[in-house]
């Protein structure tokens, strides 16, 4: 595989953006990112941040080889922001959009252990399966389980804490609910459990992903919930 | 081919993904794709379906709109979208997808007001819209008066419901009655057969001590209610459920109509005479209904008011009317909104454009 030139965007938690450049020998290099602080505008800043990594690299729309793009789970508002985005750039710069699950990106960080040591610093290398986790409210948790090596084994799902696979559990998802966690026989990883998906990880998962040979998902989110939507009372019984 | 500017409107405030392409007062393409049939079983929109479904359709609807109009997205001056007001998940989606469209291609990206959006469509349809115009909008959404000084910076919102639209009143009795949705067209259909003096219903906000006179207007001298109208027909419909008696459905259909529309007409007739308005345009889904034009016509006749519908396609939500006000905005010179602008869902009618935060 030549170098690629990938712009990624993920909006699961925080909007976030990253230019990516994948070289032949598997390597991914972050050629700019933008992870926004605030939790709720991911409509307004996402789409200048974008504009703006791009002219910091000097990069036009065109010359991007792939945009890949986080599909969840997530809140789906946020959520939406991003796909809506990713579609519409690779519509109008005619590049191809494919999705990735947005919690490879935690896993991708994990099992290549790029995080930035916090004050708590990092406990030893992953050397098992494990559970990446993000909060999914309603005292939930939206989870995934990972090969050691950050390659997806099951899921994602949405649930309660106490479901996920008994072992250790990173993620913001982690740090929510630790009594139920324990009572999964799961345990949160100090200076893991604080990770929520970035752009600049999801494209180097999908660069991963691609390297294996595997395909990428098609760019529309992964909700697992239903729309919160209740059939009133005077219909029920009835057909439209 | 002229030098009016060409535009792209993206609107996603409700439950229609609509993309037009205009070129100043032209109309090139008016592609809609609506979740409707999805809210059916629940009565009425389903903000979070409503949403999904725009995502769905975004990229399928811009494309189909650049192919109507055989233009490429390269060709477009400049690009408008709905900011609001509306639902704020399905606004956020037509959102993203504009900004992005703007950062791909560069061009000028202009946030514009859907009210006033429902009264700039008018241009596409009958040319030039005339001074001393008022607007009158109804929809699932939305009930309300407006005085339009300027369409491009001098929009006054004059009255509005204070609780149920107009249409979300069809759909409930609609439900009521067991008629499906949406209850607009089914109702209007089975007035025909009905009787609208057989019940008197009540006209919200019609007493004295809410209107007053023209010197001492009351509070809610050009203000809707349709809460209670709702009400009122639930009880009925009760009482002859309660007897055992079988609803005279065509004759409560009718005379719920005659009290939506009698008031409705009532009030925005009055607010043209009171403030000069000599020109009055109808707007909104609720357009379409045959009882609410006849009335309205034949009130604004006996007034001297003439009344302007423009075709129902372009009265109902959809992407020309953002790009037919944009034009307009375009026209007059005022500058675009920049990308860092937000959603925002009760959006004033005074805020026809939004302006750029970071401009200096």
């Amino acid at each position: 595989m030549v170098s690629m030139l990938i712009l990624a965007v993920d909006t699961s938690a925080l909007a976030t953006a990253a230019l990516v450049r994948a070289h032949d020998d598997g390597r991914t290099e972050v050629l700019e990112s933008f992870a926004a602080t605030e939790t709720n505008a991911h409509a307004e800043v996402l789409a200048p941040a974008i504009g703006g990594i791009l002219e910091q690299a000097g990069v036009a729309g065109g010359q991007l080889d792939r945009i890949v793009v986080g599909v969840g789970p997530g809140p789906f508002t946020g959520l939406r922001v991003g796909l809506a985005t990713a579609q519409a750039l690779g519509f109008a710069w005619q590049v191809p959009v494919d999705g990735v699950v947005s919690l490879d990106a935690i896993a991708w960080q994990v099992a290549h252990r790029a995080v930035e040591p916090d004050g708590a610093g990092i406990a030893a290398p992953i050397t098992e399966d494990f559970t990446v986790a993000i909060d999914a409210r309603r005292r939930e948790v939206y989870w995934a389980r990972y090969s050691a090596d950050g390659r997806l084994v099951d899921g994602p799902h949405v649930g309660a804490a106490d479901q996920v696979p008994a072992g250790p559990v990173v993620g913001i998802g982690a740090s929510l609910y630790p009594d139920a966690l324990e009572a999964a026989g799961a345990h949160a990883v100090p200076g893991l459990d604080r990770l929520q998906p970035q752009a600049a990880a999801l494209g180097a998962a999908a660069v991963g992903l691609l390297h294996a040979g595997e395909a990428l998902r098609t760019p529309v989110p992964l909700y697992l919930r239903e729309a919160d939507a209740k059939v009133p009372q005077a219909m029920k019984g009835r057909t439209a | 081919m002229s030098d009016a500017p060409l535009i792209l409107g993206i609107e996603s405030s409700c439950d229609e993904t609509g993309v037009g392409i205009v070129r100043g007062t032209e109309l090139l393409a008016n592609t809609v794709s609506t979740s409707m049939e999805q809210h059916v079983r629940f009565g009425g929109v389903i903000p979070e379906i409503a949403s999904r479904a725009h995502l769905e359709a975004m990229v399928p609807t811009l494309q189909q709109a650049l192919d109507t109009a055989g233009v490429a997205l390269d060709d477009v001056d400049a690009l408008a979208v709905t900011s609001g007001p509306g639902l704020s998940g399905a606004l956020m989606v037509g959102v993203a997808a504009a900004k992005a469209l703007a950062v791909a291609t560069g061009k000028p990206l202009y946030a514009v007001n859907h009210l006033v959006a429902h009264v700039g469509v008018g241009v596409l349809d009958g040319g030039e819209l005339p001074d001393r115009l008022g607007a009158l909008l109804v929809s699932g959404g939305h009930t309300e008066i407006l005085k339009i000084d300027s369409l491009t910076d001098d929009v006054e919102l004059l009255g509005a419901t204070i609780d149920d639209a107009a249409g979300e009143a069809y759909d409930k009795v609609a439900r009521l009655l067991g008629l499906g949705y949406p209850g607009g067209p089914v109702i209007d259909r089975l007035a025909k057969e009905g009787d609208g003096k057989a019940i008197r219903f009540p006209r919200g906000l019609s007493l004295p001590k809410f209107v007053g006179t023209a010197e001492a207007p009351g509070k809610h001298r050009y203000d809707f209610s349709f809460s209670g109208l709702k009400t009122a027909v639930a009880r009925f419909v009760e009482q002859y459920q309660a007897k055992g008696l079988e609803v005279p459905v065509a004759d409560v259909a009718a005379s719920f109509q005659e009290a939506v529309v009698d008031v409705i007409t009532k009030k925005a007739v009055m607010a043209c005479t009171e403030h000069g308005m000599e020109n009055l345009l109808l707007g909104g889904g609720v357009a379409a209904n045959s009882r609410l034009r006849q009335l309205l016509q034949a009130r604004c006749d006996s007034a001297g008011i003439s009344l302007r519908i423009p075709k129902p396609s372009l009265c109902t939500d959809n992407g020309a009317m953002i790009a037919a006000l944009a034009a307009q905005v375009v026209a007059a010179g005022v500058a675009p909104s920049g990308l860092g602008f937000a959603t925002d869902p009760g959006q004033p009618v005074t805020q026809i454009t939004l302006s750029d935060l970071h401009a200096a």
